[in-house]
């Protein structure tokens, strides 16, 4: 951490790293997994240099990292923790529990595929797979927006009163090297004060019970006041995380005013001004599908890219607003729920369904497990896409990206 | 920075209750027969063995036990293992909480 601005060259995860040191995170819990461990090694190895003044609690599983941060962040603490895959499988009840508490928790999710099979390789199966537990979801598409997203989580997660999960691609983010610029500590500590007053303040003298049980109906409690029930609850989480598409974008203004870069709020557009054919995803790949509108422009097709860097909450009016009157959306999907397509495939086509001027929505399944995907490949999609377009061909099946199913 | 407001969330003072009032989740009462309690008859504590196994610490102890009906569930765990038979597990309409017609129905 350095009074001045620097840019040096680093990996996703010290990017992840250096924003929860700049971020003065006062607790730390967490169990390694690959390849999120390098995050959690460097800040325990800062902890034990003096360099950062923050408890770093080893536990014996991921459920007990979070449940750690729980306990640490219910009485008033900046938390952190970062896990991956079959790590996050076994904290996600935890993850819900989190969520339920209202609780500023800043979560970093390195991609990697689910087992089984076993595969320590990107892509998004873990995070999408709790992605309705009530945390917010942010995707990142390189290091820089990595440290840049991470800082921005504590301020959303700590006005919202609602946890947060950056997310970034394993490996293809996690574990490559690229320039990161680093704020001045003096420059975040504006932007990000100390954590105000606690959510749940616990005090010997008057104790409370948090989140005891709460069924179907409001009920008077001990002092006879009516209390929300179960639903109440639920419904005012939800509106929490509706408000959030006012925060993200607020605080990435904020964060530019303060820093100097913003990220697009909830959503980062690439070549989208004349486009008639948009090729949608989060994270890494949006990044690499730049490249594919390129060359598509290249040919005379007018391509852009939209990426989707909020996922939730899922920010409906921003993407009906950028697709509104295209001929056609491709949306990449690096994860699938089985049995029916991608994730923001089907989200997408719901948020579209109806629009007068809505876009034939298509879905591509790629990447799984860290099949390898290129910008060329990412290109022939669209281009097979665009034909069944033209060929009027209803009901199109997800497409396969760089899949060898004879074997 | 200010304080954001407090979220709406599950929380509560510590308090008999809070975890809802699980007596009216009953059917049948336990009813203790002072003629036949071990401990009644003899005014002290010697036996308690409702008070021990009451899964709900729902039996004060005592000379005769009382049950708290404001919790017992009305498992019937005491009536089962008191070794006199004093206590009856007797169905709640007949003290009037709740009617039930032939059919079985509440009304």
């Amino acid at each position: 951490m350095s009074d001045v601005t620097a840019t040096s060259v680093m990996t996703g995860n010290e990017a992840a790293a250096a924003a929860a040191r700049l971020a003065r995170v006062q607790v730390i819990a967490a169990y390694p997994i690959t390849p999120q461990s390098p995050v959690v090694e460097q800040l325990s190895a800062w902890v034990e240099s003096g360099e950062l003044d923050a408890e770093f609690v080893a536990v014996e599983s991921e459920h007990s990292a979070l449940t750690v941060c729980i306990g640490a962040s219910t009485v008033g603490a900046r938390t952190f923790t970062a896990t991956s895959a079959n790590g996050l499988a076994y904290m996600t009840e935890q993850v819900w529990w989190a969520a339920g508490a209202r609780l500023p928790i800043v979560m970093c999710i390195a991609n990697r595929a689910m087992a089984a099979p076993w595969n320590v390789l990107n892509d998004q199966q873990d995070s999408m797979s709790v992605r309705d537990a009530g945390w917010i979801q942010l995707y990142c598409r390189d290091n820089q927006e990595i440290l840049d997203t991470t800082l921005q989580a504590w301020r959303i997660a700590e006005r919202l009163q609602l946890p947060v999960m950056v997310c970034y691609d394993g490996f293809l983010l996690s574990h490559t090297v690229m320039p990161v610029t680093v704020p001045a500590a003096v420059e975040v500590d504006a932007f990000l004060p100390p954590r105000a007053a606690p959510l749940t303040v616990v005090d010997p003298d008057d104790p409370r019970n948090i989140g005891p049980v709460v069924l179907a109906d409001t009920r008077a409690d001990a002092e006879g006041i009516l209390r929300p029930g179960y639903m109440e609850i639920r419904a005012s989480h939800h509106a929490g995380l509706l408000e959030a598409l006012d925060v993200i974008p607020e605080v990435d203004a904020e964060y530019g005013a303060a820093i100097g870069r913003s990220w697009g709020g909830l959503t980062w557009e690439h070549m989208l001004d004349d486009a008639e054919l948009v090729l949608v995803a989060a994270g890494s790949l949006a990044t690499q599908l730049t490249v594919a509108a390129e060359t598509l422009r290249s040919e005379g097709i007018k391509a852009g890219v939209l990426g989707v860097r909020a996922y939730r909450p899922f920010p409906v009016a921003a993407l009906r607003a950028k697709l509104a009157g295209r001929k056609g959306a491709l949306v990449f999907d690096k994860a699938l729920s089985y049995g029916y397509e991608g994730p923001i495939c089907t989200d997408l086509r719901a948020a579209m369904c109806g629009e007068p001027d809505a876009p034939l929505v298509w879905g591509a399944m790629c990447g799984l497990g860290g099949r390898e995907v290129s910008p060329d490949q990412l290109a022939d999609a669209a281009r097979r896409a665009l034909a069944d377009g033209h060929a009027g061909v209803r009901d199109r099946p997800t497409d396969w990206i760089n899949l060898h199913p004879e074997l | 920075m200010t304080a954001p407001a407090r979220p709406r969330i599950a929380i509560s003072r510590p308090a008999a209750g809070e975890a809802g009032r699980t007596g009216d989740w009953r059917a049948k009462r336990p009813v203790l027969d002072p003629a036949k309690c071990l401990t009644a008859k003899r005014g002290d504590v010697t036996c308690q063995i409702c008070w021990a196994l009451c899964p709900d610490a729902c039996i004060t102890r005592g000379a005769p036990p009382r049950v708290d009906l404001e919790y017992c569930k009305g498992c019937g765990i005491c009536a089962q293992e008191c070794p006199a038979g004093a206590i009856e597990m007797e169905p709640e309409q007949a003290h009037g909480v709740c009617a039930v017609d032939d059919d079985g129905a509440a009304r």
